[in-house]
């Protein structure tokens, strides 16, 4: 997400902690760094100016000079002012007193309305409320058939126009439609436009003005240059903006706009999307997001989403077949099935605290897909139930089998049941007390999330760091230090386990696969 | 945060709206002399304009060699900077190639929501106007309804369409497209296909199948791997510039919605990296709106007197 940002001020923050004590220049030098990073991170040159004045004047103050860590004073001022920036704690949806609460999206074409509009849907139908979704963007060709897919996929009805309709009528038949149904919230999708027109803002005020929407949500992309600023403001003048989507946060694009766009309109950003699945879409938490601008990592949204993928009863279950050495392939699968949930396995990494440095200073962030994984649930899916639960019946003939089945090698299948094997023994050990450190038996939630930064300390310390500049070997048929999984390995996924080339995540079955999982 | 700091913000961001003249005008002040202060100004103007850090310290370094050596004063500047930033893309323009053998196949590719469907449509309506024949072919098979979306404009246009159905894979599409426009003697064969952030290493994978599928169903195909580039993205497009040039061979950009607000000043970034040229710029919502690119119309826009 921010990766770049928070690589250039890691390295400011190297050199500044390579003093004793700071000077005036020094931190001058420093600030000159975090400019440029701001900048290239697409934050709003006067924002950035205004930023590093506010710095300035604080880091020159008696409270940095005359203090004994000046360096670590410094990080603190800039995250406690990136903060500030982003908004104070994390902001709510509107709530109407009287269902339903009408939302209403604005944006610039390609912002990815429609898409978010099925997955503001798809996040409320999980949170128990009762969505429906309005097509009003009658301009762009196929957008309504489009919302009506989407919409689909997330499991929200879409109120469509009739001939005729204008963008207003839709909007008014779908709160209509919604206090019938019942339906608790409306979403409204409504026409971009290349630029903030008067045409657009007649037609969104147009809308406004009929339905009286309680939240007016203005979605933004994350690859957003500096226009982004004038785009909020045109909008929140325009129409008047209560909050921000931020889409397109899996991208490598550092997101300055989310900097910027909160103090230029002073509107919080209140959800962000993050990948193409239907339910990429997250929460927006500020100080998640400066944290992880400063290289301090994410693991409040890496344990939300453990959370929403695990199956707590599921993992109490296979911890006491685990005691029982009674673990099977069966579980095995559901385990590794839900650190696919989480979602791609880069994501989840780039999460971790201090993983995103070590993994660069190896040489970059691997290509980390999810094509190891998928080998692995392959090959499982093409055993019988029986060879699920007991491996050991798996002889030559079966295994030729098996690897046919999967499009797999024979080699590839002894692999799998090999590590099968130690991570059974290694479990039977622990239920008799000889757990190794840093591998936490699955205990749901809990115990399991607990060890998630143990466990993927373990990943970086345990492989060299030439291992982890290899790239694919890193999630090769190594799953066991995923974090959550909880299994140990059958040891780290060293040159000879390496997963060849970076050929991995070749073709369409990837992307299909998501929007199967859309479905859930 | 104080309320005096926010108010201040929003106050400069109302006058970065008026353009890099306003901002030269206010940065160069009354004083009519370039000193360190006006051009910080116009530095922060050519930022807000995309620039980018590295071309616009190197532009401004040019300004103040010229204020020193030629004495220009602020009325000589906007001109200047203007003839400096269009000598910068001389070099970019190029017309669209043609296979010494049609049909010509052009892939259009790049991030999701800059508008490449609609750049498909216009260009199909260009060359056909042209009196090129021209087949469009539906390759985002991943994006609900784009196929229809296309559809619609082949309508529109007046020209034929291959399409699958949703979820198939789109590099079947490219290969039928290619071989019917092979069959049907078309001048043009343009694919759109789907939107991909370059960091995703199987979206790219597949792109790349695509470009040697073309290439099987019509030797030396894709003659042309355009780029299309959001004149709103910011530094990003230079990442997207180059993870797509590794990928697929990008041969040229295009640059969308120059029509808004946003000056699209990340091509300079992207033409001194990588030395691609521009062939068009996408202008308006309209057909006709997709010219060739021009470097002087593009520089004046950029300074907001366009």
């Amino acid at each position: 997400m921010f990766e770049s940002l928070t690589q250039r001020l890691e390295g400011v923050w190297q050199r500044l902690r390579g003093r004793g004590r700071l000077t005036a220049a020094d931190v001058d030098e420093a600030l000159r760094e975090v400019r440029v990073a701001l900048l290239e991170a697409d934050v709003h040159f006067r924002v950035v100016r205004d930023f590093v004045d506010r710095v300035r004047e604080r880091a020159l103050g008696d409270e940095v000079l005359k203090s004994l860590t000046p360096a670590q004073q410094v990080v603190k001022i800039v995250h406690e002012e990136l903060c500030a920036l982003m908004g104070g704690t994390g902001a709510r949806l509107a709530s109407a007193s009287q269902p339903p609460t009408v939302v209403l999206l604005c944006g610039l074409q390609g912002a990815g309305k429609t898409t978010f509009a099925a997955k503001l849907g798809g996040l409320l139908l999980r949170q128990g409320r009762h969505p429906l979704l309005a097509a009003c963007d009658l301009q762009r060709p196929a957008a309504v058939d489009q919302l009506q897919v989407v919409g689909r996929q997330a499991g929200v009805p879409v109120v469509a126009p009739e001939p005729g309709d204008r963008p207003a009528d839709v909007a008014a038949r779908a709160v209509d439609r919604a206090r019938r149904l019942p339906a608790d919230i409306v979403v409204v999708d409504t026409a971009g436009r290349s630029q903030i027109d008067a045409a657009l803002m007649d037609e969104l005020r147009g809308i406004r003005d009929r339905i009286h929407p309680h939240e007016v949500l203005l979605v933004l992309d994350a690859l957003a240059g500096q226009d982004a600023a004038n785009v909020a403001r045109g909008f929140a003048e325009g129409v008047g903006v209560d909050g921000v989507a931020l889409t397109r946060l899996d991208s490598d694009a550092r997101g300055g706009a989310a900097l910027s766009v909160r103090s230029v309109i002073d509107r919080p950003i209140k959800f962000v999307g993050t990948g193409e699945r239907i339910d990429a879409i997250e929460v927006f938490h500020p100080e998640r997001m400066a944290s992880r601008i400063l290289g301090m990592g994410d693991v409040l949204s890496l344990i939300e989403r453990a959370e929403a993928a695990w199956d707590q009863d599921k993992a109490v279950e296979v911890q006491r077949r685990m005691r029982g050495a009674g673990l099977t392939l069966e579980d095995f699968l559901d385990q590794m099935q839900a650190v696919r949930r989480m979602g791609p396995l880069e994501q989840i990494l780039g999460m971790i605290p201090g993983l995103g440095p070590r993994l660069r200073a190896a040489g970059g962030m691997p290509q980390l897909d999810d094509k190891g994984l998928g080998h692995i649930e392959a090959i499982i899916r093409s055993m019988t139930p029986e060879e699920r639960r007991r491996p050991e019946i798996i002889n030559g003939s079966r295994r030729l089998r098996i690897a046919r089945g999967s499009g797999t090698a024979v080699s590839e299948v002894n692999r799998l049941l090999r590590q099968f094997e130690d991570v059974r023994r290694l479990l039977k050990g622990a239920a008799q007390g000889r757990m190794p450190p840093g591998m936490p038996p699955v205990r749901g939630l809990g115990g399991g999330l607990g060890g998630l930064p143990g466990g993927m300390g373990a990943l970086g310390a345990g492989h060299p760091p030439a291992g982890l500049g290899a790239g694919p070997g890193v999630v090769g048929p190594g799953v066991g230090p995923l974090p959550g999984l909880g299994l140990p390995s059958g040891g780290p996924a060293g040159p000879g386990r390496t997963r060849k080339g970076p050929k991995a995540g070749r073709g369409k079955g990837h992307r299909k696969g998501q929007g199967r999982k859309g479905h859930r | 945060m104080g309320q005096g700091w926010m108010g201040r913000l929003r106050a400069g961001l109302g006058r970065a709206r008026e353009g890099l003249l306003g901002a030269i005008a206010s940065a160069v002040g009354t004083r009519r002399v370039l000193d360190a202060a006006a051009l910080e100004g116009l530095e922060d103007a050519l930022l807000g304009a995309d620039v980018g850090v590295l071309d616009a310290e190197a532009l401004i370094e040019r300004l103040r060699e010229a204020a020193a050596r030629e004495r220009l004063d602020a009325d000589g500047v906007p001109e200047r900077l203007r003839l400096e930033i269009a000598e910068r893309l001389r070099g970019a323009v190029r017309p669209l190639r043609r296979a010494g053998e049609p049909p010509t196949v052009v892939l259009l590719v790049g991030v999701n929501g800059t508008g490449k469907t609609t750049t498909a449509a216009k260009l199909a309506h260009r060359l056909k106007a042209d009196g090129d024949r021209v087949l469009l072919a539906a390759a985002d098979t991943f994006r609900a309804a784009a196929a229809e979306q296309l559809a619609v404009w082949a309508g529109r246009v007046g020209v034929d369409l291959v399409r699958h159905a949703p979820g198939g894979d789109p590099a079947a599409v490219v290969f039928d497209a290619v071989a019917a426009g092979r069959a049907r003697a078309m001048d043009f064969v343009l694919c759109d296909t789907a939107g991909r952030l370059q960091n995703k290493a199987n979206l790219m994978a597949e792109l790349q199948k695509m470009t040697r599928v073309a290439g099987r169903a019509c030797p030396g195909a894709p003659h042309e791997v355009l780029l299309v580039l959001d004149a709103g993205t910011g530094r990003n497009g230079l990442q997207q510039a180059r993870v797509f040039t590794e990928t697929v061979a990008v041969t040229g950009l295009v640059l969308t919605k120059l029509d808004t607000t946003a000056r699209g000043g990340i091509v300079l970034a992207v033409h001194r990296e990588l030395g691609l040229p521009i062939l068009y710029a996408g202008v308006g919502e309209g057909l006709d709106d997709l010219r060739p690119f021009d470097p002087d119309a593009f520089a004046a826009a950029l300074l907001g007197a366009g």
